[in-house]
């Protein structure tokens, strides 16, 4: 068996790849399975129903795709540029309490007014809190990996202060019950974001939100200077040096950028589902994490994580669905990690081909030849 | 005195630093050969679970049993690494996707809470722990005797493998080759050094490091199944091996630099000692691994001194 790069990628090779990819991750899950004692083929039959089929499926598993696209949208344009923010998690967080704030402050606005205000103040929070590791990495070299992910942690402990450990601006302080059971003050109606219906299906606003900024993501990178001069600074730092490109300007910005997508899912999250600071119900999914799988997955393509977004979105609200003894928590996790290796492992196939038996030996006296 | 809050948190820094001292021992050999693991989180976390399973489940005294538990939470831990060797060695899969890959899929919300769940782990204390040795009688010795003689036996075990890795790295022939795998490929495998081997047989190791350590927590620290019980230690280790510049016997210094941060939130709470909210405390180990990250990265990752050359790049022998 011979292994050679490929000169050109069929077409072809870029829908298959992931297709088998998936078939494989599966394949593997499924050996997790009927290892611990569970029968694979009922365990996916129940797990599709539940994600994509039954009565109201569609619209749950809406509700867990918009963060995953939200999430997946802000690892996609930093990892594209080998910026390895992890920090989606945090920004996050760091976006609905910057939503909560602005919508609390602004009780008794117009809807749109809430809606443009959470988005917006959203987003900076996001920006601002992604923007640390973005400072350290540009002027100190610091390794963005673990510091952004050591700022979802204190992101975490900070939501945790806000409403189970302080009297702050975001907690629910009005009657005795919620004095003993702490929770986040209800937001004003007027913040609930609107929803559309497609058939049955509720589609939240956030989703259409971040469809449309996965479209305004693909022209920025595919179509502007800024997303040009980003991608050379990712592919070749040397090159864009000797170009003349700011490289900590460029780090600085797409950081910021990352930030401010995630930071706009949290507003989603306040605006979309949760209507309070929940402090508790943003840590427990791991959006932010899930958002590297899908960004992964996608290979950077916003597009492609619109899709693998709904994917994983289904899966994962199977999860929550079907989550008890026949489905143990936890499984959600194997399946994102299986169907990432898998795709992984399929990249091989689309930078190299193999050749076997006389199809090598033929080329192997070709290359002796040459 | 051996009451006083200094020596009980000193002593306290030894313990949580040791499970960051193993996963840090084992990352560095994984990095030496040039393969950057960011899966240690998730491969503690899998030790950390079938070690505590080993303990509740094999009968017989305590002496068989840890041992057994802690040789299951190593194997544990090499089999979780092995997806990793094989996804970057043979694959060549970027490094950085599949080790943040490996924590998804090992870590607090994958394969660790899964096997936690279905093998009913969880509200259990366990049946044995490693508790603290009596080392030479000399545990009431006036702050010493806490700090140095009255720890878990995974304790002396660490500093034998600090040791030993140091030696092993500077010392032997194996150490040496594997120092040139990670530096230049090429080179090592124009001396005849096999590349692919080294770098399997070490990121394994790593592997095994970290299972160890992540039965620290639920065989000595904790002692029970909690999800996602090592809170960033995986992490926490990754920072280590960058702030030990690549050497054995600075990861024990950092190890107990970052234990007393982990500690100290323990150690303030059992005290009712309430200066901050205790989130700020809690907060301690990471806002620190960030500031020492960014102390170290001033002076040395200029030039990223210490760090192994190909630390990152696989290595493809036609593309020489």
């Amino acid at each position: 068996m011979r292994i050679e790069r490929r000169l050109h990628q069929p077409r072809w090779l870029s829908v298959a790849v992931p297709i088998g990819s998936l078939g494989v991750a599966f394949l593997g899950v499924a050996i997790v399975l009927a290892a611990t004692g569970h029968e694979p083929i009922k365990t996916f039959r129940e797990l599709i129903d539940a994600a994509f089929i039954a009565d109201g499926a569609l619209s749950a598993s809406l509700t867990t795709a918009t963060p995953l696209l939200f999430t997946g949208l802000a690892a996609a344009v930093a990892f594209r540029i080998r910026l390895f923010n992890i920090g989606g998690e945090g920004q996050l967080y760091f976006g609905a309490i910057g939503a909560a704030a602005a919508a609390l402050l602004l009780n008794g606005q117009s809807t749109f007014v809430l809606i443009v205000a959470m988005c917006v103040s959203g987003a900076a929070s996001g920006a601002a809190w992604a923007l640390i590791p973005g400072l350290l990495r540009a002027y100190l070299s610091t390794n963005e990996i673990i510091t952004s992910l050591m700022l979802n942690y204190v992101a975490g402990l900070l939501l945790n202060y806000l409403i189970f450990d302080s009297q702050s601006y975001w907690r629910d302080t009005s009657s005795p019950e919620a004095k003993v059971f702490p929770q986040g003050k209800t937001l004003p109606t007027e913040a609930d974001w609107p929803t559309s219906m497609l058939g049955s299906v509720v589609i939240p606003l956030g989703f259409l939100l971040a469809i449309a900024l996965a479209g305004v993501l693909w022209v920025l990178y595919s179509r502007t200077r800024f997303g040009f001069e980003a991608q050379v600074i990712g592919d070749s730092p040397r090159a864009a040096q000797y170009a003349g490109m700011s490289t900590r300007r460029k780090i600085l910005a797409v950081m910021c950028l990352s930030g401010a997508i995630a930071g706009i899912g949290g507003a989603s999250q306040d605006g979309d589902f949760r209507h309070q600071l929940d402090a508790r119900g943003l840590q427990q999914p791991g959006y932010g994490y899930s958002g590297i799988v899908v960004a992964a997955l996608a290979r950077y393509n916003p597009f492609a994580v619109v899709l693998v977004a709904l994917l994983l979105g289904g899966l994962q609200n199977a999860g929550y669905t079907l989550q008890g003894p026949d489905f143990p928590s936890g499984l959600t996790g194997v399946m994102q990690g299986m169907i990432l290796f898998a795709a992984l492992g399929g990249e091989l196939l689309v930078r190299y081909r193999f050749r076997f038996g006389w199809s090598a030996r033929r080329a192997a006296a070709a290359e002796a030849a040459r | 005195m051996n009451n006083s809050i200094l020596v009980v948190v000193l002593a306290s820094a030894v313990a949580y630093g040791t499970p960051l001292l193993y996963a840090a021992l084992g990352e560095l050999l994984a990095e030496r050969a040039g393969v950057l693991n960011l899966g240690v989180e998730g491969m503690m976390l899998v030790g950390a679970v079938m070690g505590f399973w080993a303990v509740q489940r094999i009968g017989g005294p305590a002496g068989v049993v840890l041992p057994l538990a802690i040789t299951v939470a190593a194997l544990a831990g090499a089999v979780v690494a092995l997806i990793h060797a094989f996804l970057v060695i043979t694959l060549r899969a970027n490094q950085i996707v599949s080790g943040l890959a490996l924590t998804i899929f090992a870590g607090a919300a994958g394969l660790s809470s899964y096997l936690g769940n279905d093998l009913h782990l969880a509200d259990a204390p366990a049946k044995y722990s490693l508790a603290s040795v009596n080392a030479f009688g000399l545990d009431d010795l006036p702050i010493v005797g806490p700090i140095v003689f009255g720890q878990s036996w995974l304790v002396y075990a660490s500093w034998v493998c600090v040791v030993a890795v140091g030696l092993y790295l500077s010392r032997t022939r194996p150490g040496l080759n594997l120092r040139a795998v990670g530096e230049s490929p090429a080179a090592a495998d124009a001396m005849g050094i096999d590349v692919i081997a080294y770098r399997y047989a070490h990121t394994v190791a790593g592997g095994v490091f970290a299972g160890v350590g992540g039965a620290c927590f639920s065989l000595a620290l904790t002692p029970q199944w909690v999800d996602g019980l090592t809170g960033g230690a995986g992490w926490i280790a990754i920072a280590l091996v960058i702030f030990a510049f690549w050497r054995a016997d600075l990861c024990l210094v950092g190890a107990y630099l970052f234990g007393a941060f982990q500690a100290l939130p323990f150690t303030l709470q059992a005290r009712e000692v309430r200066i901050a909210p205790t989130e700020v405390y809690q907060s301690l180990p990471y806002v620190m691994t960030i500031v020492v990250l960014v102390l170290v990265s001033s002076v040395g990752a200029k030039r990223r001194l210490g760090a192994p050359g190909a630390l990152g790049v696989p290595y493809v022998r036609e593309e020489r």
